[in-house]
């Protein structure tokens, strides 16, 4: 019972993680038509800029308030190398799809280059509380802290944008911009302030799982946002591109298949469900568990 | 280039066959055998003993330079298949990777793990590896644009896992599997022989350009680029567009299959690199620096990327780079930040890729030539 | 005669590589209905969408078009719309998943006071059904809906794409009803198959034919000629059962199968 209990539990963590990655991804697909390959160098920027905050910000540490002024500044670096990014590099080529990826994908090969340039190719090791390298005790399972982390800041995260996209104007703008962008500018708005928004969002979010991510694993390295967005990206096409409830259905459901099956299964079996349960879905509701509909 | 509203504003290049474009009339009787000349020089090449310094670390014929060129002409050719879908159809698979490690990892395991003889190794690689293209190929294709790019890219990652989980240890994991040479034929084994395995190479990219070609000016090519403008042209015609993009999926995976094959005997073995996304990445970014949709492009921006993605690692070592200050000589030893940031930049301000630079000079040299 | 509110001059649209039109010139009278006419697949609500910047990516505008002293062609199309030009696309396209206040709250605009008296006035079903989704409503509410999004705020010319299409007799005349009322304060481009509308809103008509234009004049002149309209419109199937039951509406009565194929 206890080891169901932690595998839940672990799979929900990792299930935050690739929640955390796919918001963003799918709020910027849905809205703005970009598949964002270069939503992996925001995690990296989160993580990275997280770590040197630990280390050289006045005011930030590994431990206590320090930890959390270090994270806040990671969350805001992925932010503003997303809005950057948006602005400086897929604003030009506005409706051009194809070119908006292409410019993803060099972004993605020469960030994660530069990444590697400047702190190496190895891990290193992450700072971290010392109360996320212990355990909680969750119904006779030793759940490790770092998982449960990530769990509630994932759902922080989920009420968060939900509510946002509910009451606010631009929550509003956006979930019409899903469903019909071309008719929001043909009711006078300027559809792009949205883009940027929802670049900066996605970019928080992704930071975000950077940092949490690197506290889990303990250790940050170039190349860690890649093989997580190519699950994120599951994810996003799984719950309906452009939904973030959607998205969280399908994190939990990617995330509790690949841990169970990889326990009791095969190591790996698990990543190849994940894959089978995305050609079934498919094959059944190609436009995904929610469709294209921005549901708040 | 936001909404096209002014008349001088050139066609997109992917859009005019390199062979409609006028050149100049002393050309055209010669163009015709361009190629042959081209295939002739790259045959006869290592009979010759230049040696270009800075470009080449030996001179042309010494078996380190022979495998650099070698690697360059298969991704030549991987490029101008990956072109067949990309630029003169329209799909954006991000999942071509699989089909080229398809053929590396089934040549090496069943000529090193089953023992079989090279040629039906390589022949029962490339059936399979066609097969597989057909087979997720059927199912991808039920999704169009970017939702197909995922799926694309989702397949893929599952060749990634098999290979680096090492399910039934056959593929050796993350270390790799070292082709067994000992029932190779001997003309293709050894440093010696370097020079056989470039002819092979040079033959694989000379049949993809052949078939790429045949098959663009085939009634199928000339829907397979109506797709690629406007699918429900197509549709409305009485076609049906699943086939004819399955085929070409199906092609382009068969092609990348053999490719795959000759790589294998070229670099000695397998290395699940070969099934990561970064390298179908990176046969887009050759497609778009060559010029998508052109016959030459493609197998340009292929071999350039290759010997660049080799060679910047010495000239990032060279004593130029480090001399730099920090912040410069770090990025440019990276190989893969100064390819992707000229990526960048190419799609800015080149999008139809080296092919086009000619038509783009034209201006330019008979502005210069009036003076 | 007075200026028009909008002038369009050799406006050319290729999209993929076909002409879909080819030097339309035209104007739009200050007050009133103009009704752009045409069989099917003659670029109709290509034209009304080029003029508000809405040509897909692929597509390629030549001419000017001017509102007032305005030129529109070059500007995004927030802007114009910003400036008073209202656009009511072919089939609605209110959005699905939002509420009908939700999709109303949309059209606000900062610094303006959105017209929620005319509007209700106009639609009290959009009042009473403001929480129910968009995507639940029938067409004729939909369109009623997709209007009223537009008339917020204030606008120059009211830009109307087949506000008619796959309605029910008596819904047409409703919206028919509605766009007479609309037509008293603000000019209309009206897109309509249906001329029994056409007869009842239309003062001037432009004809377009293969990409050009093939007529312009007094609508109701030109629903006089049944020779012209029959070979230029190709009526006959369009015509709802309302409008034939209407007397004096000469031309539709004479029925050409297949004809707006």
């Amino acid at each position: 019972m206890s080891t169901v209990i932690l595998l839940t539990l672990t799979g929900l963590g990792l299930a935050a993680l690739y929640f955390l990655v796919a918001s963003g991804l799918s709020l910027v697909f849905g809205l703005a038509d970009v598949l964002n390959f270069a939503h992996g160098l925001f995690l990296g920027v989160g993580a990275y800029a997280t770590w040197w905050a630990a280390g050289n910000l006045p005011g930030a540490g590994a431990d206590g308030l320090g930890f959390v002024v270090a994270v806040v500044f990671g969350v805001l670096a992925g932010s503003a190398v997303a809005v950057l990014v948006e602005l400086v590099l897929i604003r030009p080529l506005y409706s051009r799809t194809i070119e908006q990826v292409l410019v993803t994908v060099g972004l993605s090969l020469a960030g994660v280059a530069l990444l590697q340039a400047t702190w190496g190719a190895d891990a290193r090791p992450f700072p971290r509380p010392g109360w996320t390298r212990d355990v909680t005790s969750v119904l006779g399972a030793q759940v490790p802290n770092a998982g449960l982390l990530l769990i509630v800041a994932a759902a922080v995260v989920l009420g968060a944008l939900l509510a946002f996209l509910r009451f606010t104007r631009y929550g509003l703008i956006i979930r019409a911009g899903v469903e019909n962008r071309e008719m929001v500018t043909a009711l006078g708005i300027d559809v792009r302030k949205a883009f940027t928004l929802v670049f900066a969002i996605g970019g928080a979010a992704a930071a975000l799982a950077g940092a949490l991510g690197s506290v889990y694993f303990g250790t940050v390295s170039p190349g860690q946002g890649g093989s997580l967005l190519i699950f994120a990206f599951i994810v996003v096409v799984i719950g309906g591109m452009g939904s973030v409830v959607g998205s969280a259905y399908a994190a939990v459901a990617v995330g509790l298949l690949q841990q169970f099956v990889n326990y009791y299964g095969t190591s790996g079996l698990g990543d190849l469900c994940v894959v089978g349960l995305l050609a079934v879905v498919l094959l059944l509701r190609p436009q995904g568990l929610a469709g294209k509909v921005a549901h708040a | 280039m936001t909404e096209v509203k002014s008349p001088e504003v050139p066609a997109p290049p992917a859009a005019v066959p390199d062979e409609l474009t006028p050149g100049h009339a002393r050309w055209h009787g010669l163009r015709p055998y361009a190629p042959l000349a081209a295939l002739v020089v790259a045959a006869i090449l290592p009979y010759s003993t230049v040696n270009l310094p800075g470009i080449f670390e030996g001179p042309l014929n010494s078996p380190g330079t022979l495998q650099l060129l070698a690697i360059c002409l298969v991704f030549g050719g991987l490029a101008a298949g990956y072109d067949l879908l990309f630029g003169r159809t329209g799909m954006l698979s991000f999942g071509h990777a699989l089909y080229f490690a398809a053929g590396v990892y089934g040549t090496d395991v069943l000529v090193t793990r089953a023992g079989l003889p090279l040629w039906q190794a390589a022949l029962l690689t490339v059936t399979g590896g066609t097969i597989l293209a057909a087979l997720l190929g059927a199912v991808a294709l039920r999704t169009v644009g970017i939702a197909f790019a995922m799926v694309t890219l989702a397949f893929a990652q599952v060749g990634a896992i098999l290979v680096a989980r090492d399910f039934g240890g056959l593929t050796g994991g993350e270390e790799g599997l070292p082709l067994d040479v000992s029932g190779l034929p001997a003309a293709l084994v050894g440093v010696t022989n370097t020079v056989n395995l470039y002819w092979l190479a040079l033959a694989y990219l000379a049949l993809v350009v052949l078939v790429v070609h045949r098959v663009s000016g085939s009634p199928t090519g000339r829907v397979l680029a109506g797709l690629r403008d406007d699918e429900r042209r197509i549709g409305v015609l009485g076609l049906d567009p699943y086939r004819f993009k399955l085929v070409a999926f199906t092609l382009a995976g068969g092609l990348a299959t053999a490719g795959g094959v000759v790589y294998c005997l070229i670099v000695g073995g397998a290395s699940p690199h070969v099934t990561s996304s970064e390298l179908t990445l990176s046969l887009l970014v050759m497609v778009v620096l060559g010029g998508p949709g052109t016959r030459w492009g493609p197998v340009l921006g292929g071999i350039l990327y290759m010997y660049l993605d080799h060679r910047l690692t010495a000239f990032g070592t060279s004593d130029a780079v480090n001399n730099l200050p920090a912040f410069l000589s770090h990025p440019l030893s990276q190989p893969l930040f100064v390819l992707g940031t000229v990526f960048i930049l190419a799609v800015y301000f080149f999008p139809g890729g080296l092919a086009s630079l000619r038509t783009r000079l034209t201006p330019l040299t008979t502005a210069l030539r009036r003076r | 005669m007075t200026e028009p509110v909008l002038s369009v001059e050799n406006l050319s649209v290729r999209i993929a590589g076909l002409h879909i039109l080819q030097g339309v010139s035209f104007e739009v009278a200050p007050t009133g209905v103009t009704v752009l006419l045409g069989r099917n697949g003659v670029g109709k609500t290509t034209t009304l969408r080029a003029i508000v910047g809405l040509t897909p990516r692929n597509g390629e505008v030549r001419g000017t078009v001017r509102m007032g002293a305005q030129s529109l062609l070059a500007r995004p199309t927030h802007r114009l719309v910003r400036d008073g030009l209202g656009y009511v696309p072919e089939d609605r396209c209110v959005f699905a998943a939002l509420t009908v206040t939700e999709n109303l709250r949309l059209a606000e605009r900062r610094g303006t006071t959105p017209a929620y008296d005319k509007v209700y006035a106009l639609f009290p079903e959009l009042d009473r059904r403001g929480r129910q989704r968009a995507g639940s409503l029938s067409g004729g509410q939909q369109q009623m809906l997709a209007i009223g999004r537009v008339l917020l705020n204030d606008n120059r010319l009211l830009l109307v794409d087949e506000p008619t299409k796959g309605l029910a007799p008596k819904v047409v005349t409703e919206v028919a009803e509605v766009l007479e009322r609309v037509a008293e304060s603000v000019p209309v481009l009206l897109v309509e198959q249906n001329l029994a509308v056409v007869r009842r809103l239309a003062k001037d008509a432009v004809v377009l034919s293969a990409g050009r234009v093939a007529w312009t004049g007094d609508a109701q002149d030109l629903l006089l000629e049944t020779a012209l309209t029959k070979s230029l419109l190709g009526v006959g199937s369009e015509v709802p059962v309302s409008a034939r039951s209407e007397p004096g509406l000469r031309a539709p009565q004479s029925r050409t199968k297949g004809g707006s194929a």
